[in-house]
């Protein structure tokens, strides 16, 4: 299983991705984790070879901050406008849909966001994304001991307020 | 990102604004705001607000070796331009040559940084333009094989960054007077094959690229680059333009200058006579196309470019003839390759003054440093492309706009768009996104 998680750890809420790859990587649970800044081409780069993907990155869809959304790439199209936050503008979405489209897509690929409420310079995480981040952790852990788990899973496709204790 | 506001809807009665919120598929956070009265344009205004960095204010006090490195962060696209920019100032500063293989070594690298910045532009970013596509992917879903190829190319340039300066972002293996530790003969040999495909596959690119529908829009640019005797301009050479100038590095300021301007973050650089003057792939080609390989020169023709350049959205053409000149050096340099005795040659800390140049993808990228007689930083300077072309972006776009009034907010808004990413801008580097206002009143 391939990790990756997206983000600038200096912007604020985007070191979600990075910091939620990293608490995975602790557990030892021979991962295979990777930290990356945002860009498509090395997201499409890192996606090649593997089977079983999950990517976790921050969103700015104008939802509740601490949101966290599931996506299966295989039965979806993501949403292009959650994942555009970056300046590097061929994102995480252009990224997947570029995979499905000259077909070297991981035949399992989840991507999970979490709503972030600020992107600043310097700036600390947000309380929600903080909790959000621990929910998504342990909804993972979850998955990869029970992928039948993961979509009743309470994380995946939660509210802030469902994460909150 | 766009976002479209019309205050008055019916053109046929003067007073309506654009409002583009952030420019998709450029480097960097900028906006654009342009004022229409009557249709006559008033105003054009290209801002930047990625915040000002302050690099060269955190080099003061610093020994001279520190400068490569911490100015390659100014940007994870080019580093190597500043890379090198700021270790050939030091060693002007240091009186000394770097030559050989090192200087070998270090093309190389640069051009595994054309290959890798032009690609990316022109294929993932600037082409969908030219198809009425708002995204890569929909290129990618209808020409599958260009993008898998144009990724491959890509790759190949980021293999290079990687083979020769340890790493694709952010090398680490640059230093002032050349390398920590030189490749190996055989590391490099073994990109030969990866590099044989990127010479096939950019020719390829160009040439599907030049079926293109090219909006109709000249300028007389005034092109500055670099000119270096018997090779097309890269990492070496001095300064020149089209009208004549031809001038050493160091009198750069004599010619050129930096201003603050209100609507921006980014200096603007102008000629001294207050004109705006053109840098990157067109003004290099314009200036150097007879420095290119025979075969690249072919290519060019192929393609449609002639000896001079006049359409700003020819600029992915010549980006891509680069990259195949790119891929045409590379595979000579590392043909030729012989380990050289000594990764770098050795430097004497001393006071004094220094100048570097090279051509970063997007354009000239100059450094000055002065130096302590410990070799310390006492001041910096960095003049990046896209402060260089902000002047001459706002010209392109009053230009295009004019012609293209005609269009509804929303394909005018596109074409704007498409018009400043002919620049590849890099935001990021020249403040040391993009918000599109037209207002027609």
């Amino acid at each position: 299983m391939r990790i990756i998680g997206i983000g600038n750890r200096l912007r604020g809420d985007d070191a979600a991705g990075p910091l939620v790859a990293e608490r995975l990587a602790a557990l030892d649970l021979g991962l295979e984790v990777i930290e990356l800044d945002g860009d498509g081409t090395r997201l499409l780069e890192t996606l090649e070879g593997a089977a079983d993907v999950i990517v976790i990155d921050a969103m700015r869809s104008g939802a509740a901050p601490g949101t966290i959304r599931r996506f299966d790439a295989a039965s979806e199209t993501l949403p292009a406008g959650a994942f555009h936050y970056s300046s590097h503008a061929f994102g995480v979405a252009e990224a997947i849909e570029t995979a499905r489209a000259i077909d070297t897509l991981p035949a399992n690929l989840t991507i999970y966001g979490i709503e972030g409420a600020g992107f600043d310079f310097g700036a600390p995480l947000d309380a929600a994304v903080e909790r959000a981040i621990d929910a998504l952790v342990a909804a993972i852990r979850l998955e990869l001991s029970s992928p039948s788990a993961a979509a009743a899973s309470p994380a995946a496709n939660s509210s802030p307020a469902s994460t909150a204790r | 990102m766009s976002r479209v506001e019309t205050r008055n809807p019916d053109r046929d009665r003067p007073g309506r604004v654009i409002k583009v919120d952030a420019l998709a598929r450029v480097e960097g956070e900028g906006a654009l705001y342009v004022r229409v009265k009557n249709d006559v344009i008033e105003d054009v205004k290209f801002r930047i607000f990625e915040p000002p960095r302050f690099f060269e204010a955190l080099l003061r006090g610093r020994p001279y070796g520190d400068a490569p490195d911490i100015t390659a962060r100014i940007c994870g696209i080019c580093p190597i331009a500043y890379m090198l920019g700021a270790s050939r100032a030091m060693e002007d500063a240091l009186g000394v040559t770097v030559d050989g293989a090192l200087a070998d070594l270090r093309r190389l690298i640069y051009c595994g940084e054309w290959i890798e910045s032009h690609v990316l532009h022109a294929a993932m970013l600037h082409a969908p333009d030219f198809l009425g596509m708002p995204d890569a992917f929909a290129f990618a879903k209808a020409n599958p094989d260009a993008v898998k190829a144009a990724l491959r190319l890509k790759k190949l340039g980021n293999t290079i960054l990687e083979a020769v300066g340890g790493r694709a972002v952010h090398p680490v293996n640059l230093c002032v007077g050349g390398f920590y530790k030189v490749p190996r003969k055989r590391d490099l040999q073994a990109l030969l094959g990866e590099i044989e495909f990127g010479i096939e596959a950019s020719a390829t690119l160009a040439k599907a690229f030049a079926g293109f529908d090219y909006p109709d829009f000249d300028y007389d640019y005034t092109c500055v680059s670099m000119k270096t005797p018997g090779a097309y301009a890269i990492e070496d050479g001095t300064l020149v333009s089209n009208r004549g100038l031809d001038i050493a590095v160091a009198d750069f300021p004599d010619h050129f200058f930096e201003e603050h301007v209100a609507h921006s973050n980014a200096l603007h650089g102008r000629m001294r006579d207050g004109s705006a003057y053109l840098v990157g792939p067109i003004a290099r080609y314009n200036n150097n196309a007879a420095d290119l390989s025979p075969a690249a020169r072919d290519l060019a023709r192929e393609v449609g470019l002639g000896d001079v350049v006049t359409n700003p959205f020819r600029s992915i053409l010549v980006r891509m003839v680069e990259t195949f000149y790119a891929c045409e050096e590379a595979l000579r340099i590392v043909a030729g390759y012989e380990e050289p005795d000594a990764p770098r040659v050795a430097i004497e800390p001393r006071a004094g003054r220094g100048f570097g140049v090279t051509e970063a993808p997007r354009g000239i990228c100059w450094h000055s440093y002065e130096l302590d007689d410990e070799g310390r930083i006492l001041s910096a300077t960095i003049v990046p492309p896209t402060s260089q072309n902000q002047p001459q972006i706002e010209t392109d776009l009053a230009g295009v706009i004019a012609r293209n009034l005609d269009l509804d907010d929303e394909a005018l808004k596109w074409r704007c768009e498409q018009t400043i990413r002919n620049y590849d801008p890099c935001i990021s580097c020249a403040t040391h996104f993009l918000d599109l206002t037209v207002e027609r009143v």
